[in-house]
């Protein structure tokens, strides 16, 4: 088994297919997005593959150390540029192509119109604990 | 097994044996050490007398713990042998380990473990199962609080506000685990209004069972929240309603008001409506006044301009809204409210989505959203 981190970006991403703000789909829609996310996450936990989900707030903060005696500074909030995600989910499978499937159908979730999303979704595997045998 | 009974003896056992003589740290971990023996044992061998038998198997637990400990580190121990007698007890002893555990040299959530495992006789990992937080992390964080409260003598009366303080954020924390914190944390105030006459202790025990009455209507199947206004009244307990009001009532009439009193009528108020129409607001209004006035708190402010946009209307709602820092969580959902009650769907619209995005819980956020989504519906059509 290997673990992958899927992950949702606000802003970094490509532009999703169909890209509408969510306060722009009518609640139903909304309804049915929150559905199929439960039911995509409840599934994986019956097949024994969840791990772990989690959503972000937008609101984030750059800090850095700056040198002694002297506060970590922040650069204020992100600028419209930067990359910022959105939340992930860690799954726990058995190949690559099994990652790549379930973040496809994640990105498959309906959006506005009751038509899928379409949004991108960044895979990237975790990096192990070495192997115990090596020869 | 009774389990909620092992648990209620938690905090009389670790009394006596402190009063035997055993530093509270060691007390403590001597008895998680009996409760989970007593877990092991009891459901084949149920002993005639579940306190005398915890309190033999956590003293002998302490007796091996302390000579092992001693042998380690080839230290004398004062606590050989014989028990120490009753020190002069003033004061009962659950209620002492209640201001121990709520000491203010705590961290607010070392304080909420501490409380949880000495009082509550919860598992680390139960608490850490409920916080969300890796085992060990949370065995850390108890045993440095521990640590932190060694020093404090065990007789000596704290401070209730500390310990209201506690139990108030453990109520607040909901649910997730198999442990219930709302229900534990009544059960906790329970226990201490017992113990105290105070007022406060009474008005937060009214505040949690006028709460927690409305658990069964405050969320959706899909786990969606549905807001005070909009709740199926019929699915309110009405046994937890008429106890808060009653413990409520009697803490009102020894008039020394506090501001979990002032909280508790305001719930009460709310759930003396059968239907959202029939809300008492102008009441309801002069309690966040008294609230104003006891705690000044700029949240407190906030959710008074929600309170006088229902009893005034909401352009006085707005007007209380306008002096308040924008910044205070929640007051773009505030604004968004009254706006929209104002007949301003488009700026309501505008503001729930800014309050969606700064909401601080995916419930939260997901209902701001839909609300701004259903105004957005509306202006297409």
């Amino acid at each position: 088994m290997a673990k992958y981190l899927l992950l949702k970006h606000y802003r970094g991403a490509p532009a999703a297919v169909n890209d509408v703000p969510m306060d722009q789909w009518t609640p139903e829609e909304i309804s049915a997005h929150v559905q199929y996310m439960d039911d995509f996450a409840a599934r994986l936990e019956g097949t024994g593959e969840f791990v772990d989900s989690q959503a972000l707030s937008p609101e984030g903060t750059f800090v850095r150390y700056d040198g002694d005696g002297r506060p970590p500074v922040t650069d204020g909030p992100f600028a419209e540029t930067k990359d910022l995600i959105a939340g992930w989910m860690v799954i726990d499978v058995e190949s690559y192509e099994r990652a790549l499937d379930l973040a496809g159908e994640l990105s498959a979730a309906p959006g506005a119109g009751g038509k899928p999303i379409h949004e991108w979704l960044e895979v990237r595997p975790f990096l192990a604990a070495p192997p115990t045998i090596t020869e | 097994m009774d389990e909620a009974l092992l648990r209620t003896l938690t905090p009389t056992v670790i009394g006596v044996l402190v009063r035997r003589g055993a530093d509270f740290a060691a007390a403590e971990d001597a008895v998680q050490d009996a409760l989970v023996e007593a877990v092991r044992v009891w459901p084949d061998d149920p002993p005639r007398d579940p306190k005398g038998w915890l309190v033999a198997v956590a003293w002998r637990k302490f007796l091996d713990a302390t000579r092992a400990d001693a042998s380690r580190r080839h230290r004398e121990v004062r606590v050989e042998g014989e028990p120490m007698p009753d020190p002069g007890k003033v004061v009962d002893d659950t209620l002492q380990l209640y201001f121990l555990c709520a000491h203010p040299s705590l961290t607010p959530a070392s304080a909420v473990a501490l409380t949880l495992r000495a009082i509550g006789g919860l598992t680390t990992r139960q608490i850490a199962q409920a916080y969300l937080v890796p085992e060990a992390t949370m065995a850390q964080r108890i045993s440095r609080a521990k640590r932190t409260v060694s020093g404090v003598r065990f007789n000596q009366p704290g401070d209730v506000a500390t310990v209201l303080r506690v139990l108030y954020l453990v109520f607040n924390e909901g649910y997730s685990g198999d442990v219930d914190l709302a229900a534990e944390a009544i059960r906790l105030t329970r226990q201490l209004a017992a113990k105290t006459k105070h007022e406060e202790v009474a008005g937060l025990l009214a505040l949690m069972l006028l709460h927690h009455a409305r658990r069964p209507a405050r969320t959706r199947t899909d786990g969606g929240l549905v807001p005070l206004a909009e709740q199926d009244r019929s699915l309110w307990d009405t046994r937890l309603i008429a106890e808060g009001v009653d413990v409520l009532q009697a803490a009102l009439t020894r008039d020394r008001l506090g501001e979990f009193q002032a909280q508790a009528a305001i719930a009460a108020l709310h759930a003396d409506a059968r239907t959202a129409e029939e809300t008492d607001w102008v009441q309801i209004v002069e309690w966040y006044d008294e609230l104003v006035r006891l705690t000044d708190s700029p949240v407190v402010r906030l959710n008074r301009a929600v309170a006088v946009g229902e009893a005034d209307g909401p352009r006085a709602g707005l007007a209380a809204l306008a002096g308040l820092d924008p910044a205070l969580p929640r007051h773009a959902a505030v604004a968004a409210y009254l706006h929209e009650h104002d007949g301003d769907p488009v700026t309501a619209a505008r503001l729930y989505a800014e309050a969606a995005r700064s909401a601080p819980s995916l419930p939260e956020r997901d209902h701001l959203t839909r609300r701004a989504a259903r105004l957005n519906a509306e202006l297409r059509r």
